[in-house]
């Protein structure tokens, strides 16, 4: 493909990753994004924990939650759990 | 050889021989499921389980495809692993066989060869491991008994060769071989012991980047065979053909090791040329029915016909250069398959020698002879009008049916 991408002989075998998953970011893999309305969401967190890829965060700091969308795919598994329905699948 | 080692004469059919081998060369899992006709290997493998003469896990599974998908992630492990089928099994494994050789686990299996149904049949003929010539395996075929235990052992080294890191398919005729009573000479335990000797593993660059040994270890974490998509599937699958090119050579050196322990060779272990030298006319084949055309040689050369025989003992990776150097001098060759390509003009192995032969300048007539499916027997007296047919052809200087039947009704 691009021409930073290794070749052949500098990979290791058998598809061993030799890079973290940290390094991976999946975000581009989203058609939708959540988008959530701060006067719906009681940051209950239940959205923390129901994402299957840990994109969404607790910031202690700013005492919210923050949508990390570097590693968000938009399975909207968030939208359909969130209990006072604050959070909305947009297009992207 | 001096350093030939004394060896006891065994009474073995072919899968009983493949079943000692494995019990002698140390190996930790074997997963399987019965299937005519190598059902005995398992069976026999069990016993020795049972009987507390190994020490590895036997792993009873539902199917093929989890005896496969047991014995790659064993391997993946550091495990020696080992398992045996025959055609429908060897279909049902068919997924797992890719994600054997993609994963680079280097399964040892033996494979009693069957007709593919339907109409059912369980005896011998290479449709099963033929359909499986593009699953990245190694594929040996065993002619005798003693080759098959003999390439068993070797198959290990093979597979387990950090150049090579591809899992390997021995192939024993059905029947012909698999319930045929021999004499096998079996090396003692301790020598087979050290000739495959413990797996060794190349270091890899981990996820966080340091260099550890390519395998499963939760001390040492690695990831083998995930998701690679449009960037880099390509390459890893370029490295398997790599493995491949690497196995011509490792499977020669192997070969050759093994011939001064055991006294036993196989031409270079790729091919093996039976009076070919001088010869005009020569047949092709694999297996078993080469000792059959061998017989069939002696009688043409005592009559004074220059006739040989190539026998492609590695099928894959082909033997490319060979082939080329064995026939450069052979003037017509009869190429025996014993499966068929459906509407491919002719049967695999005829379609890559001939392939083969296209960058030869001055190459020899190839024409193409399917014979023995479903376990056919096929006799001297079919061999010789093969040759018949090479002489007839190198005297009218004309081929009028590139690919015949033998032995079939009409």
């Amino acid at each position: 493909m691009t021409t930073q991408e290794k070749g052949w002989k500098e990979i290791p075998p058998a598809g061993v990753c030799w890079k973290p998953s940290t390094e991976y970011l999946t975000g581009d893999w989203k058609t939708y994004k959540p988008v959530r309305d701060l006067e719906k969401c009681t940051r209950c967190l239940l959205c923390v924990i129901f994402c299957p890829d840990g994109a969404i965060h607790w910031n202690g700091e700013k005492e919210d939650i923050e949508f990390d969308y570097d590693f968000c795919k938009g399975c909207g598994i968030c939208a359909n759990e969130c209990p006072t329905e604050a959070i909305e699948m947009k297009l992207e | 050889m001096e350093s030939v080692v004394k060896q006891k004469v065994l009474a073995l059919n072919g899968d009983e021989a493949v079943a000692y081998a494995a019990k002698q060369s140390d190996v930790d899992v074997v997963a399987a499921y019965p299937v005519t006709p190598q059902t005995i290997i398992v069976e026999k493998f069990s016993e020795y389980v049972a009987n507390g003469e190994v020490e590895t896990e036997f792993v009873c599974v539902e199917s093929e495809h989890s005896a496969m998908t047991a014995c790659l992630t064993a391997s993946a492990t550091g495990a020696r692993t080992f398992t045996a089928t025959a055609a429908p099994g060897l279909a049902l494994m068919h997924e797992m066989l890719f994600v054997a050789s993609g994963c680079r686990a280097p399964v040892v299996m033996a494979v009693a060869n069957r007709a593919l149904s339907a109409p059912i049949n369980i005896h011998g003929d290479h449709s099963d491991t033929m359909a499986e010539r593009d699953s990245g395996w190694i594929q040996i075929y065993a002619e005798n008994s003693q080759e098959a235990y003999d390439s068993v052992v070797q198959a290990f080294r093979i597979a387990e060769n950090m150049e090579v890191l591809l899992p390997v398919i021995v192939g024993l005729d059905g029947f012909t071989l698999s319930h045929t009573l021999e004499n096998v000479h079996g090396l003692p335990d301790g020598v087979v012991r050290k000739f495959v000797g413990n797996r060794q593993f190349p270091l890899v660059t981990s996820h966080e980047g340091k260099a550890v040994p390519f395998k499963l270890d939760t001390e040492k974490p690695i990831t083998i065979g995930p998701l690679a998509l449009q960037n880099y599937y390509f390459e890893f699958k370029r490295q398997q053909e790599d493995g491949m090119t690497n196995a011509l050579k490792i499977i020669r050196q192997v070969h050759k090791e093994y011939a001064q322990i055991s006294g036993r060779q196989y031409g270079d272990g790729l091919l093996e040329p039976y009076n070919l030298e001088d010869a005009e006319i020569a047949v092709i084949c694999l297996g078993s029915t080469a000792g059959t055309v061998k017989t069939v040689v002696n009688d043409l050369r005592a009559e004074g016909v220059k006739a040989g025989l190539l026998r492609i003992r590695t099928f894959r990776p082909l033997p490319v250069e060979g082939i080329i150097k064995a026939l450069q001098n052979v003037k017509a060759v009869a190429v025996m398959d014993r499966s068929m390509s459906f509407g491919g003009h002719g049967g695999p192995v005829f379609h890559e020698v001939r392939h083969v032969l296209y960058d030869v300048s001055e190459h020899p007539y190839v024409v193409n002879y399917i014979y023995g499916l479903g376990g056919r027997d096929t006799g001297p007296s079919q061999i010789r009008e093969i040759y018949e047919d090479l002489q007839r052809i190198l005297q009218t200087q004309r081929v009028e049916k590139p690919v015949q039947y033998v032995g079939l009704r009409e």
